[in-house]
């Protein structure tokens, strides 16, 4: 049940996992091979908007990702050491970065959960609580965010 | 909201899932089938061969990934290619790699070879015997060898990347869905070429620069080329079209009116009614040279690089053709290609001239991957868009993109030579 005050938004889990973080919103689609550090999971894409920013433990919002394939492999090991984000919500069936979480769930067990979810609701910032289950899942936060949809 | 698609699957996929046909099966299966969902695909079918690009070192991840499925009894189920790697293992200590990467990247290597792949190590599988056939379904993964499979072998792959790649090559089955589906294969956009002058298109490096045009323009999108003389169309020049394609957008399948497969079947009926059409002129193309161009062409040069995607036995006789005029290399040559094609221009007395003038061959991996180049290299001419496209943030290396002709003439010069007439 939604609190009064509190802001929520569904999704269809693309996968499925817990997770809790400060969002992040992308301006742009992201190549974590080649647009992201390896081992820090900081944006080094020179060309996008927020180049610097840490996706590490952060619930990343973007509409998909761009570029190499080899994104995958740079996910799985982001998510392996830990520099990964706490989950993501895109707005396309981005294979590319189900892959990766996928791997990292099979060979180390650690669910990052990634849904498809419309962001236009979504707050900027803040703290939000991720849900995804096997079909469908949910975007939980209080309500002191900004919407970014104003 | 809940996941629209049902997917179906048959027993033996029920099997695979469920772990009869092992472990390492299962594990593979349930990859394959959670991207079915994502996919939103309603049934699996069977690929003939794959094309696997997770033999490319990145981190501990890959590798525990393809040690998880040795140990867990996986093999291949179909005839299976690998791409490029981390090391030149012709070339030892050609890679500066760590020691301790270098031992993980060769782990990597000798995983995927346990699985039953062939140590082909390289991103252009296509020149190399057993291509697919046109309207077959295989699993190619990397993206200049999916553009390259789609569009000119008319075979039919999804983009597959890692890990997916190596779950189909285990399983033998894909998901139902993007370019396996041929309505997903007709063009929703056509670029008119005819500005474009025969002579400007006689190099790869001007089709690197349409490539990088077409991506900008069509972005993931199913394109027809038109206005180009099939007489002007070869596989080198779709490759790098493909390849810069690939880079700056997410192209996966092109069509070229009169040329590729598909558009020749289609005949007068491509480009569809009503879809929409672009233009690309000369000075686009030379904008696009330019565009990709990161460094000043009056700055020093200090390398050139060739065969990214892999270089061709027929480009490697281009380059003996412009060998033919004496004149050593004064800069460091770079030609990145496969041990099966090396084989192949070795024996056909390609690489003498090629040899004897200063050039260094690398197989099995590429100079925009790993270091190779010297340190202290800052500019590197370069036919190739896809190595102009990533090279500066991959390596530091500031690039000049240029025909095979202005890239000789500038190995010999020692600085950037320009032949503007070509383009």
């Amino acid at each position: 049940m939604t609190q009064r005050g509190d802001g929520r938004a569904d999704g269809i889990a693309l996968c499925a996992g817990e997770a809790d973080g400060e969002l992040l919103r992308l301006d742009e689609p992201l190549s974590f091979w080649g647009g992201t550090d390896l081992a820090t999971g900081v944006i080094t894409d020179v060309h996008h908007p927020q180049c610097g920013a840490s996706l590490a433990g952060r619930v990343v919002v973007m509409s998909a990702s761009r570029g190499s394939s080899s994104s995958s492999s740079v996910l799985a090991e982001q998510i392996r050491s830990g520099v990964a984000p706490a989950a993501m919500l895109l707005a396309t069936r981005d294979a590319i970065v189900v892959l990766g979480a996928l791997a990292a769930a099979e060979v180390y067990d650690v669910r990052m959960p990634i849904l498809l979810t419309d962001a236009a609701g979504i707050p900027r910032s803040g703290r939000v609580r991720v849900s995804a289950g096997e079909d469908s899942g949910v975007v939980l936060w209080d309500g002191c965010g900004t919407s970014a949809a104003v | 909201m809940t996941v629209a698609s049902t997917l179906v699957l048959t027993a033996e996929d029920e099997a695979k899932l469920s772990g009869e046909r092992g472990p390492g099966v299962a594990m593979a299966m349930r990859i394959v089938v959670a991207l079915a969902r994502v996919s939103e695909a309603t049934k699996l079918i069977d690929v003939e061969s794959a094309h696997i690009d997770s033999c490319l070192y990145h981190g501990q991840a890959g590798l525990d990934f393809a040690e998880k499925l040795v140990r867990l009894g996986a093999r291949v189920s179909v005839p299976t290619t690998l791409n490029v790697s981390s090391l030149d293992l012709m070339h030892p200590g050609l890679v500066r790699l760590d020691a301790e990467e270098s031992a993980a990247a060769r782990r990597l290597m000798d995983a995927y070879v346990a699985l039953g792949a062939r140590p082909t190590w390289t991103c252009a599988p296509y020149q190399i015997e057993s291509r697919p056939e046109a309207g077959t379904d295989v699993a190619w993964a990397e993206s200049n060898a999916i553009v390259f499979a789609n569009s000119v072998l008319g075979a039919r792959t999804a983009r597959y990347g890692d890990f997916l790649d190596a779950c189909a090559a285990v399983t033998g089955r894909v998901p139902l869905a993007g370019l396996h589906l041929p309505a997903e294969r007709v063009p929703t956009l056509a670029v008119d070429c005819s500005d474009l002058p025969a002579h400007v298109l006689e190099s790869e490096a001007a089709w690197a620069a349409l490539g990088f045009l077409v991506g900008r323009i069509v972005g993931e999108e199913v394109s027809i080329l038109t206005g180009i003389n099939p007489a002007s169309v070869d596989e080198d020049r779709l490759k790098a079209l493909g390849a810069t394609a690939a880079s700056s957008g997410g192209v996966a399948l092109f069509h070229v009116a009169g040329s590729t497969p598909e558009a020749r079947a289609a005949g007068s009926a491509w480009p569809p009614d009503g879809i929409r059409s672009t233009v690309v002129t000369r000075e686009m193309l030379t904008a696009a040279r330019n565009e990709l161009t990161t460094a000043a062409t009056d700055a020093s040069l200090d390398a050139v690089s060739l065969g990214t995607p892999h270089f061709s036995l027929t480009e490697f006789e281009k380059l003996a053709e412009l060998l033919r005029e004496p004149g050593d290399f004064v800069l460091p040559v770079w030609i990145s290609t496969s041990r099966a094609v090396l084989q192949q221009a070795r024996e056909r007395g390609l690489l003498e001239a090629l040899e004897a003038a200063g050039a260094r061959i690398v197989v099995d991996t590429c100079t925009y991957l790993v270091p190779i180049l010297a340190d202290s290299v800052r500019t590197t001419m370069t036919t190739s868009g896809k190595w102009a496209w990533y090279a500066p943030a991959n390596m530091g290396i500031q690039v000049v993109l240029g025909t095979l002709a202005e890239c000789v003439a500038s190995a010999r010069a020692g600085r950037v030579i320009r032949d503007d007439s070509a383009w």
